[in-house]
């Protein structure tokens, strides 16, 4: 863990600002019409927006990315056709513009093929932490020019859905070091994919706490769903599960506890917190049901409908994605996670870029891996070494 | 799609297939994503962490911007009218707190106090283009910080400028055009005619032409109001065709027809203050707050601002790219800027303590030489004063023998006086002239550095005179 990280935290103190009286208007002047005013020029910047997916393969990713944004984003890949399982881990990119109601929003589609499907999964979380900084990278040398666009293009993933397979049990411990790893660096928002195979009290096992009942043995177990009690399970529960597990590791998942500021936000944030991770189902393909069309998966049981609530979370899912909580994902990332980069960049003075790729001269960090790039020039490492004993001083 | 080789160490087991961004294509939505929430969820944003505005009013005492100010925003803020008297031009900042319905504005008004009140006008532009550069450089130290907080940063750079204009009716003044000139390039300029109830209708519409004549001809840029945007395109260009505006400001209420209004009153007649027929100032509110507020945050930030940005940062020697067209790094600049400046330090301090030591050098060599000076003074006077000691000794002694010698002498002659007065007259003539005569001679008997006074030695040889002279006739 790279010590000169800190996990996301609040802005520290306020920038001074100057002593302000209030002032009562005795009419109407016309201050709120820069609403409108931002309206129409948001409207015709359009909006970006970066989602990463990663989970092993087979857990539905790209079908969730296709259901979450009502097109044929990817196409899904289907195993068992002949089509062997990436030897390397591979991250694709895609970008799509999409229109809604005349809002543009251009967005990017990141997959990651081949995560954790490998005998040893040693590091394989370093590609992805090295895509996504390189992404701040990006941001920061276009930050930093002299002569600098009007509108930096934001390539920087503004959010990361992690796939959790649906055991039941608790998290893994890949699972646990990719999600502590990467809760520093961009919003994770973890979901438990494929949950049409756990039934509602597993999931509600798998996701809360265990409550134990006043006056019951340890064979029976109440479970809190909600606020009322359903029961007894099926089978026993044994472990800790995946909030525990987010609480025990230290797992900071979106939204961020510390990064609320005032009450609404508290209010709204931990209702969403209780229901962390979405137990989600994906699917594509339209069905009838009761004369409706609806997206479902149709089984020999049954059709489970991707948009009902009671079927799955995965409304909830769309709903803090996109039509809630998009605009904060994207600031979180650029208020905190970046500026959290840039700190670490500009502190650390033995990495130097060049040009597109960049150059990593002393033993990187853990979390920042050495990518590939062009190799050091003799010159610099002289400048850096001198300059790395003055690191701590602002420039 | 293109595939990134990979190079080198065999930890880079990962392929890039294809980067961000590229391959960009239009995809047909099939059903309601929800995404056109968007604008709401960015203005909910926008509102929970508030607005900014600052506003720069330039104008000669007494043309009204503090009633502007206070009629623009319906409001009266506090502050007393300055007077004419000010030595220089100075800026006075004051910032308020406005909310209306759900917005919060906080608004600062600066001010030029003393503007035109000089006799000498030279500089008065200076004060006002250091203020704004100060802004500027405020905001640029924020963004270059290490650990800095941009979003909750009050934002103090100046958005728009309102320039006002006295109301001559002929064409703009010389100061005007200077001020005007200096700060097109870093601040919006909107140029207003102030007081314009002091000019008629037409001579209004030639006073106008004449002012946009003159800033075109010298070259000043003021802000227009975009056109780019279809919504507010048509306004904004027919607004452009009427600048610059000539606005009245009051901030008394009077009673016209059945409602109360902000007007001015005359014998002659009522202006209203809100009356399109009588003045543009419903304009400037329109196009100043409710149209284009943010236009001009926005051209303030990325035009202004980010030329400022760029001059104060190639001044300190930064590029973006080096001889061999590489980019340099912000951050390898600074270092070898740095070694470069700590060097000079080095140096300059090498050579104060060199120039130093050689002084006290001098200083020791000349104080010696004095010293020694000194001491040669000191055993000249010392030998002088011996040498007058000894002298004046001598004479003392001779001087003491003298007296001794004469007292002597004088005992011996009273003796023989008292002798000499019991023998009898003759005698005593005698004695007497022999006295004299050993009186004369005991008289001169005595060296020369006792020389008896000429006086004395006249009386006595004039009584021995007489007394030769008696003898002579008696014998």
């Amino acid at each position: 863990m790279d010590p000169l990280r800190q996990s996301p935290s609040p802005s520290s103190s306020r920038a001074s600002s100057p002593r302000t009286l209030p002032c009562e208007m005795l009419g109407y002047v016309g201050i709120e019409a820069v609403l409108d005013q931002l309206k129409i020029k948001a409207m015709k910047m359009g909006f970006e927006f970066n989602i990463m997916v990663v989970g092993q393969s087979g857990l539905g990713k790209s079908t969730m990315v296709n259901t979450l944004f009502k097109s044929k984003m990817w196409k899904s890949t289907m195993l068992g056709l002949g089509v062997p399982t990436p030897q390397t881990l591979q991250l694709q990119s895609v970008t799509h513009v999409i229109e809604e109601s005349g809002v543009k929003l251009k967005l990017t589609v990141t997959d990651t093929p081949g995560f954790g499907d490998q005998i040893n999964n040693d590091k394989c979380w370093d590609p992805i932490l090295g895509y996504i900084n390189e992404q701040y990278e990006q941001y920061l040398q276009e930050e930093i020019l002299i002569t600098r666009q009007r509108h930096i293009p934001d390539t920087r993933v503004h959010c990361c859905v992690y796939f959790v397979p649906p055991t039941g049990h608790c998290l893994r411990p890949l699972d646990i070091e990719f999600l502590q790893r990467l809760c520093r660096t961009v919003n994770v928002v973890p979901v438990i994919a494929r949950a049409d195979s756990l039934t509602i009290e597993e999931r509600e096992a798998f996701r809360h706490r265990v409550i134990w009942a006043p006056g019951t043995s340890l064979g029976s177990v109440g479970v809190w769903r909600g606020g009322e009690c359903t029961g007894g399970l099926r089978s026993p529960v044994c472990g800790p599960q995946i909030q525990e597990n987010l609480k025990t590791h230290g797992i900071e998942v979106y939204p961020q506890k510390c990064l609320d500021e005032d009450v609404n936000d508290k209010v709204l944030n931990s209702k969403i917190r209780e229901r962390i991770p979405f137990a989600v189902v994906g699917a594509d393909r339209e069905h009838i049901v009761n004369g409706r069309c609806v997206l479902g998966r149709k089984t020999k049981w049954g059709i489970i409908e991707v948009e009902n609530m009671a079927h799955c979370e995965f409304p909830l899912l769309r709903d803090l994605l996109i039509r809630s909580h998009l605009q904060d994902l994207k600031d979180i990332t650029h208020n905190v996670h970046y500026e959290n980069y840039r700190i670490f960049r500009l502190n650390e003075s033995h990495v130097l870029p060049r040009g597109p790729g960049w150059v990593n001269l002393a033993p990187a960090p853990a979390s920042v891996p050495a990518p590939a790039g062009p190799q050091a020039t003799p010159g610099p490492p002289k400048v850096c070494r001198w300059a790395k004993d003055n690191s701590d001083e602002e420039f | 799609m293109e595939a990134e080789a990979n190079s080198g160490s065999p930890e880079d087991s990962w392929a890039f297939i294809q980067r961000p961004g590229e391959g960009c294509r239009t995809v047909p939505l099939a059903g309601h994503v929800g995404f056109d929430s968007l604008p709401d969820q960015l203005v909910n944003q926008s509102i929970s962490q508030g607005f900014c505005f600052n506003i720069l009013c330039v104008g000669e005492t007494g043309l009204g911007k503090s009633t502007l100010m206070d009629t623009l925003f319906n409001t009266k803020f506090e502050g007393e009218p300055a007077t004419h008297t000010q030595p220089g031009v100075q800026l006075r900042s004051n910032t308020y707190d406005l909310q209306e319905s759900n917005v919060g504005l906080k608004l600062t008004i600066v001010s030029t106090v003393g503007f035109g009140d000089q006799i000498n006008k030279e500089d008065s532009y200076k004060p006002i283009v250091e203020f704004i550069d100060a802004q500027f450089e405020a905001y640029l130290q924020e963004e270059l910080k290490i650990r800095r907080v941009l979003h909750t940063y009050h934002d103090s750079r100046i958005h728009a400028c309102l320039y006002f204009i006295a109301p001559t009716g002929h064409s703009l003044k010389s100061l005007d055009l200077v001020t005007m000139k200096k700060l097109d390039s870093k601040v919006n300029i909107i140029p207003i005619i102030a007081k314009s109830d002091a000019i008629s209708k037409s001579e209004l519409t030639k006073f106008k032409i004449k002012i946009t004549s003159e800033l075109v001809s010298n070259g000043v840029q003021i802000y227009q109001f975009p056109t780019d945007d279809e919504l507010v395109a048509e306004i904004n260009g027919t607004m452009n065709a009427h600048l610059p505006f000539a606005v009245i400001g009051s901030t008394e209420e009077l009673k016209i027809g059945n409602k109360m209004m902000k007007a001015r009153q005359y014998p002659w007649g009522t202006v209203q203050v809100e009356n399109e027929a009588h003045c543009d100032f419903v304009k400037l509110r329109e196009m100043l707050i409710r149209v284009n507020m943010e236009d001009l945050r926005e051209q303030t930030h990325s035009r202004h601002y980010e030329l400022y940005r760029r001059c104060k940062l190639e001044e300190m020697g930064f590029k973006d790219t080096d001889p061999d067209s590489k980019p340099f790094s912000l951050q390898e600049t600074y270092e070898a800027k740095r070694n470069e400046f700590l060097g000079e330090l080095q140096k300059k301090e090498e050579e104060m303590r060199q120039m130093f030591v050689q002084r006290v050098k001098e200083k020791e060599a000349e104080l010696k030489e004095a010293e020694k000076e000194l001491h040669e003074k000191f055993d000249r006077l010392k030998k002088l004063h011996q040498d007058e000691k000894k002298k004046l000794e001598d004479k003392k002694k001779s001087l003491d023998d003298e007296v001794n010698a004469f007292k002597q002498r004088k005992t011996a002659a009273e003796l023989l006086q008292s002798q000499g007065s019991q023998a009898g007259g003759s005698q005593t003539l005698k004695r007497d002239k022999e006295k004299k005569k050993s009186k004369v001679v005991h008289l001169s008997m005595p060296g020369a550095p006792l020389a008896p006074p000429a006086s004395v030695l006249t009386a006595a040889a004039n009584r021995v005179h007489v007394l030769l002279l008696k003898a002579a006739t008696w014998s």
